[in-house]
């Protein structure tokens, strides 16, 4: 079963379309990446599949329920952890975990056993008592990632997790990423070519709001008879802008 | 009752934050002393406590608008209202979320003020709670103004817009420091357009006694807080659904 499917989604804002037609089938516990340099549509698409946004034209059915017409439902089955690290700055790890366990209707005691659980999977001991603000920024996404998993979503959306992180932090947020795979449906936004690759299942890019080509790292490279995929993503992003 | 965990997360943001406590208590409270200290050495009743408490009640509240703007608008701006946009989370759960935690602050604020009032020598009466009740309607007032500025400004703005502008509106209009008489003319008139003086003088009616002299007043503050929150909850709303949170 797909768990998002998009039809014809489209987004403009006055004359400029920020996405384009945007049709596209994510299957069940797939790591999705959309890959594509700054001003593609990334970050608009990832906002009408979480209805922050409206689209323009066309519809998202995730797990079966319009962006739409039911947003109220799509809210339940999913996710974000949004690309600034979003956390409640002067409330402690657990309390900033407990507090989004809360407000998706747990109740204290299901919320405090489920930021334990969350604490616990994303090794966060050492911090749980220490506040959101005084994390190195590496840690404020792991924390990040783990209030948008402490609803159990059926899908996550990770908006650019890794921005602006050293390497060190970045090969652990991609331990932790990994972590997830398989599990649930993970929508992943970047324009490191390198994360794409080693975290992905599939790799759509996106260029002037157009997903311009889906497929594995190995299938674009093919496609471009490129031998990376940064190659393969400039053969394919300046055929778009060629085009354009 | 997600509102309420909500409300609980921005109690404790707010509290932990030490420039909120320094400000809306620490403030008021140097005022307080000050302005009392002044009038234990002029001839003239310019600052007597039972005229001045009250004033500096209104004023303290004052802050409540810019704690809760300051909030709100890191919130939009840090994307934390972006991920709570995309949770089950309501409207109403966000409005009460924001609110509820400044009532009980704004009366724990009045209540350290009054009990600091009466170190200086303000008489202990029951009209003292009548007085902190009365200050509801103006912690709405605030409250609503700062929902309304978090919406609409960025943190660096509501700094400006409610902790410079608002509070010094909100202090030379109020006929705190001075009476509105003294000045008179167009200055008076204005002050009484605003609902700050009115709810100086609700309380000022409150504390000494004269019940039937705070309505007319309070009437006033009541008008203020309902359209601005009516204003306030619309702006909010209409943010949830635009495209720039």
């Amino acid at each position: 079963m797909n768990a998002i499917e998009t039809m014809g989604l489209t987004k403009t804002y006055g004359a400029k379309t920020a996405v384009d037609s945007l049709d596209l089938a994510i299957e069940e516990g797939e790591l999705f990446a959309l890959l594509g340099v700054n001003g593609a549509g990334k970050t608009t698409t990832i906002k009408m599949l979480c209805c922050l946004t409206k689209p323009g034209a066309g519809d998202a059915k995730i797990l079966g329920s319009s962006v739409t017409e039911n947003p109220g439902a799509v809210k339940e089955k999913i996710n974000v952890s949004p690309q600034e690290t979003a956390v409640a700055r002067n409330l402690t790890v657990r309390e900033n975990l407990e507090m989004i366990a809360g407000i998706y209707g747990n109740d204290r005691k299901v919320s405090g056993e489920k930021a334990d659980a969350m604490i616990k999977t994303f090794s966060l001991e050492e911090v749980r008592n220490s506040k959101a603000k005084t994390l190195s920024g590496g840690m404020q996404r792991r924390v990040s990632i783990a209030m948008a998993l402490i609803s159990d979503p059926k899908i996550l959306f990770l908006d650019e997790p890794t921005l602006g992180l050293d390497v060190l932090a970045r090969r652990e947020l991609w331990t932790t990423i990994r972590k997830l795979k398989g599990r649930i449906t993970v929508i992943l936004t970047t324009h490191y070519m390198e994360e794409a690759e080693a975290l992905s299942d599939r790799i759509g890019i996106m260029a002037k709001g157009r997903l311009i080509k889906t497929g594995t790292a190995a299938e674009l490279m093919a496609a471009t008879e490129t031998k990376t995929l940064e190659d393969a993503f400039i053969a394919l992003a300046s055929e778009e802008e060629a085009a354009v | 009752m997600r509102y309420l965990v909500f409300a609980s997360r921005n109690s404790k943001e707010m509290i932990r934050d030490p420039l909120n406590l320094s400000f809306g208590i620490g403030f008021p409270l140097i005022l307080l002393l000050l302005l009392s200290a002044i009038q234990s050495n002029i001839p003239v009743n310019l600052f007597e406590i039972d005229r001045l408490v009250p004033g500096i009640a209104v004023f303290g509240l004052s802050f409540l608008a810019l704690f809760s703007a300051i909030l709100i608008s890191k919130d939009r701006t840090t994307s934390f209202l972006m991920r709570l946009f995309a949770s089950p989370l309501k409207a109403a759960d966000y409005i009460l979320g924001y609110t509820l935690p400044l009532i009980p602050m704004a009366f724990a604020q009045s209540g350290i003020c009054y009990i600091a009032a009466f170190l200086l020598g303000l008489k202990v009466s029951v009209h003292v709670l009548t007085a902190i009740l009365v200050l509801l309607p103006a912690a709405l007032l605030f409250i609503a103004i700062g929902l309304l500025c978090g919406s609409i400004f960025n943190d660096k703005q509501v700094g400006g817009i409610c902790g410079a502008l608002l509070t010094n509106v909100s202090a030379w209009l109020s006929g705190t420091w001075f009476d509105l008489s003294l000045v008179g003319g167009g200055f008076k008139t204005a002050a009484y357009v605003l609902p700050f003086a009115h709810a100086v003088d609700a309380g000022r009616a409150a504390l000494s006694g004269h019940y039937e002299r705070i309505m007319p007043h309070l009437v006033w503050v009541i008008g203020y807080a309902a359209v601005l929150f009516v204003i306030a909850v619309l702006v909010f709303r209409k943010k949830m659904s635009s495209d720039a949170v």
